[in-house]
């Protein structure tokens, strides 16, 4: 057993105090925790709001809370969740903190519009923030017109404002990305010999800057209509609401790979550092990268289905769906087949990668269903759509943070988190996820409508298991919160590799130093280089 | 603790990157990134334009010619120009020329403001004929709603298409100041090169605005 | 050295000429009825406006081919939301 190790004695957590050193920070790891703290906030409000959604859908009737007070509920948690924690969750935390390490720079392209963005991002969270306590929205998140323009009483205007502002912190985090993995890369680090999770960034930071803008210009417009009653998405003066929902999803299809794609990157490191092999077919899950990026642009109209879009764009964009699934199965065959004679180890990332590919799979073949245009129609609006959203979002998405969270933890904050809680977290969440969310698809198919306060009297049984789901998922994740806090101070140290992997950012001390790299590195390898085996240490 | 390189770099050097060579390749890759993004930023209205220009024709010609087509043509010159004198300064700054450069700049910056004089006094004109939108807007033209539509499109464009120019006006300022104290040489004149790169990319979706604009239907007559 | 830049100078001035006789033409010949051929002629006549702008002025041409890439992606993806919102609009007559 090796004597206990010591931290490095300068890292970037060390390397000034105080709360200048921290709001005036250029260090992307420093950034990276700065949005880790605001993200988790915003978490937390989302889930609070899900938790009384849950409570009153317990029963039938709606007893808990008014029907108005039910629409903005489930708006906030649907603004709250989407926009200010799933969207920049894995982006801004590890994608920050990873990416300059993993092509081996020491920063990113633009420190102070990392540091810019972040800013931002609080901004606009913090005009969402009083859009709540002013009383809330009733719109949904998805703002539909002409309700969100003309007739709603609530703070609309503030939280498309605050999604306007929120949306830059977005556009530039995808610009640093895209222009620190083009021209920062160390001498010898090829694309091909990028870690898979660098690929996934790329893509997702693509439909960062290409997606976002339209959504930012889409709740000017709605801003500005309710504002000025120009008429674009008024029927009474003209206006088509149709368009809205063409500008909108535009923008908000590709969002979901913007959540799904660095938890696939994620899903790839994992697999590859607890199967000790690199990923099967590199340069397929790579392009498959790309073309989910790319295809996921040419969907968005499989939210229109039922609104009024002309039947042969309907069948335009339901063939055009079928054919985002296919670079996402490639994904999930060659995790898949990485493990195949791999040396498996179970260790808490690998649980949650394994939850990934299990959960994200079931919510993406209902996305096959929904792709369907007859079978939408059905389903649309009901609890199968929202059962199958979860299970990529949740399911997948969520995994996918909390396993590269536990993953990069020790290399984040040079400590070890207690095992024996880590994985009986992840197994309360996965437990308490499918308790909530299957029964959903049921209930969906059954025909229970989604944004409703009560329901018909025979669908409670399946409601109870699900709100029951629920308050398990909720204790699910806390647990983590006190552990990874509690080993901050208390926790094992680490040392540079604990799990023995392949890759740059183990190459350095944990944590590592502000500048990443004593020597700045020369790749001379392709990743994944598992061939002589490192031994998982505790230096 | 000593976190020197081995090697003395130059002052304007972020400590990222390598060399200015990099700094630069950066810089300008960042610059056109963004300018992707207001593409698709501005497409948005593009859309909306198209697909209510297709639904009422007769609306926005109507409302086309009520525009001051002088007042627009005068200003996509004046744009154009001061494009001109944009790229200019840029040259001068890649060649260290100094005086020229604040020149150039100090010209561009004049160019826009006459820009935004033309297009302020065009917005007094239309809201003192009560054609904006939400402020009391009167258009007989027999379907004022429709051609409410397009006045929403004209200012809501120009307007977000000024605002740019406003904000450009700010970066040329700073420009200017940087210049006059010496941080631009010809080494450093990246912050010169990405001004106007962005300062041509607002020029562009002028041109863009003024036929779409100005000029719908103006062989129409009576 | 200077030489190269002044014919740089003359490169921009002749392409503000052009840019000044364009506008010109595309202002006078709106007042013609070319019928659909009007829009034609006056977008087209700004797309060149901008492709002179961007190849010369913004130094598209002497660019590495990453920065067309961007620039063609960015004009690219605009396409791709005019068309497929499009394919909606032109097809809401059709029978079905």
């Amino acid at each position: 057993m090796p004597s206990p190790a010591l931290l490095p004695p300068h890292h970037y957590l060390n390397d000034g105090y105080g709360i200048r050193s921290w709001l005036l920070t250029r260090d992307h790891k420093r950034i990276a925790l700065l949005y880790l703290a605001a993200i988790t906030v915003f978490f937390f409000i989302g889930g609070a709001f899900a938790v009384v959604i849950r409570l009153e859908l317990a029963t039938p009737i709606g007893d808990l809370v008014s029907d108005e007070t039910y629409n903005k509920l489930f708006t906030m948690h649907g603004v709250m969740m989407v926009f200010f924690f799933l969207i920049p969750s894995i982006p801004a935390t590890l994608g920050n903190f990873l990416i300059p390490m993993m092509i081996g720079a020491k920063d990113l392209a633009f420190p102070k519009l990392n540091l810019a963005s972040w800013y931002i991002y609080v901004l606009g969270g913090l005009f969402t923030l009083y859009a709540l306590i002013a009383g809330g929205v009733d719109t949904g998140w998805t703002f539909y017109t002409p309700f969100s323009t003309v007739s709603s009483t609530t703070n609309v205007i503030p939280t498309a404002l605050g999604i306007f502002i929120t949306g830059f912190s977005s556009i530039l985090t995808g610009l640093n990305f895209i222009v620190t993995i083009h021209r920062m890369r160390a001498p010898g680090m090829t694309w091909f010999r990028m870690p898979l999770f660098l690929w996934s960034m790329y893509a997702t930071s693509v439909i960062f800057v290409l997606g976002t803008p339209v959504l930012a210009i889409t709740m000017l417009l709605v801003a500005a209509e309710r504002l000025f009653h120009f008429g674009f998405f008024d029927p009474a003066l003209g206006g088509d609401p149709v368009l809205f929902q063409h500008l909108f999803w535009f923008y908000s299809h590709p969002a979901v790979y913007i959540m799904v794609l660095p938890a696939m990157g994620v899903v790839s490191e994992i697999m590859a550092a607890f199967c000790r092999k690199p990923v099967f077919g590199y340069s397929a899950v790579a392009f498959s990268s790309v073309a989910i990026g790319v295809l996921g642009f040419l969907v968005w109209g499989h939210h229109l289905f039922v609104a009024g879009e002309s039947v042969y764009a309907a069948l335009t964009f339901s063939a055009l769906s079928y054919l985002v699934a296919i670079p996402s199965g490639v994904k999930v065959f060659n995790w898949t087949a990485t493990m195949y004679k791999g040396s498996i180890a179970w260790d808490t990332p690998m649980l949650y990668a394994m939850g990934f590919i299990g959960l994200f799979t079931i919510g993406g073949l209902t996305g096959l269903f929904l792709a369907a245009v007859g079978l939408d129609i059905h389903v649309h609006d009901t609890y199968f759509i929202i059962a199958h959203f979860h299970y990529i979002m949740v399911g997948g998405a969520l995994m996918g943070y909390l396993g590269g969270l536990h993953y990069w933890w020790p290399k984040i904050s040079g400590r070890l988190y207690n095992e024996f809680l880590a994985k009986l977290s992840a197994g309360i969440i996965f437990l308490g996820f499918n308790l909530t969310f299957f029964p959903q698809f049921i209930l969906g198919y059954l025909g229970m409508p989604r944004r409703y306060h009560s329901y018909p009297p025979e669908f409670q049984m399946l409601n109870v298991l699900s709100s029951a789901g629920a308050s398990i998922l909720g204790i699910g994740y806390l647990i983590p919160m006190a552990y990874l806090m509690w080993s901050l101070r208390y926790g094992r140290v680490a040392g540079s590799n604990p799990w023995g992997a392949v890759g740059l950012e183990w190459t350095t001390t944990s944590p590592p130093p502000t500048e990443n790299f004593a020597v700045p590195p020369v790749v001379t390898c392709d990743a994944y280089q598992y061939d002589a085996p490192v031994e998982p240490h505790v230096a | 603790m000593s976190r020197e390189r081995i090697a003395p770099h130059p002052p304007a050097l972020a400590h990222q990157f390598d060399d200015l060579a990099q700094q630069h390749d950066v810089a300008t890759l960042g610059i056109w990134v963004f300018l992707a993004t207001e593409i698709l930023f501005f497409g948005g209205l593009f859309v909306t334009y198209l697909v209510y220009r297709r639904w009422y024709p007769e609306a926005f010609v109507a409302g086309s010619r009520a525009l001051l087509v002088w007042a627009g043509t005068t200003n996509t010159a004046v744009l154009i120009t001061s494009s001109l004198t944009m790229a200019l300064g840029v040259q001068a700054a890649q060649t260290g020329q100094r005086r020229r450069l604040m020149l150039f700049l100090a010209l561009t910056m004049a160019l826009g403001c006459v820009f935004l004089g033309i297009k302020g006094f065009e917005y007094y004109t239309e809201y003192l004929e009560h054609h904006v939108p939400g402020l009391a807007f009167q258009f007989d033209a027999g379907q004022w709603g429709h051609a409410q539509l397009f006045f929403s499109l004209y200012f809501l464009m120009t307007g977000l298409h000024a605002l740019h120019i406003i904000i450009g006006l700010g970066v040329l300022a700073v420009m200017l100041w940087w210049s006059y104290r010496g941080v631009i040489t010809r080494e450093y004149s990246n912050p010169i090169e990405v001004t106007g790169l962005y300062w041509h990319f607002i020029d562009i979706v002028w041109i863009f605005l003024f036929p779409l604009l100005y000029l719908v239907g103006r062989h129409v007559h009576g | 050295m200077a030489e190269h830049a002044r014919r740089k100078r003359t490169h921009y001035y002749v392409v503000y000429a052009a840019l000044m006789v364009c506008t010109y033409l595309t202002w006078q010949i709106a007042y013609f009825d070319l019928g659909a051929f009007n829009t034609v002629a006056a977008l087209g006549i700004a797309a060149l406006k901008a492709l002179l702008v961007a190849l010369f002025f913004m130094h598209v041409r002497e660019s590495p081919r990453l920065t067309v890439v961007v620039a063609l992606g960015g004009l690219f993806w605009l396409g791709i939301l005019l068309t497929l919102t499009m394919t909606d609009y032109l097809t809401r007559g059709w029978m079905t």
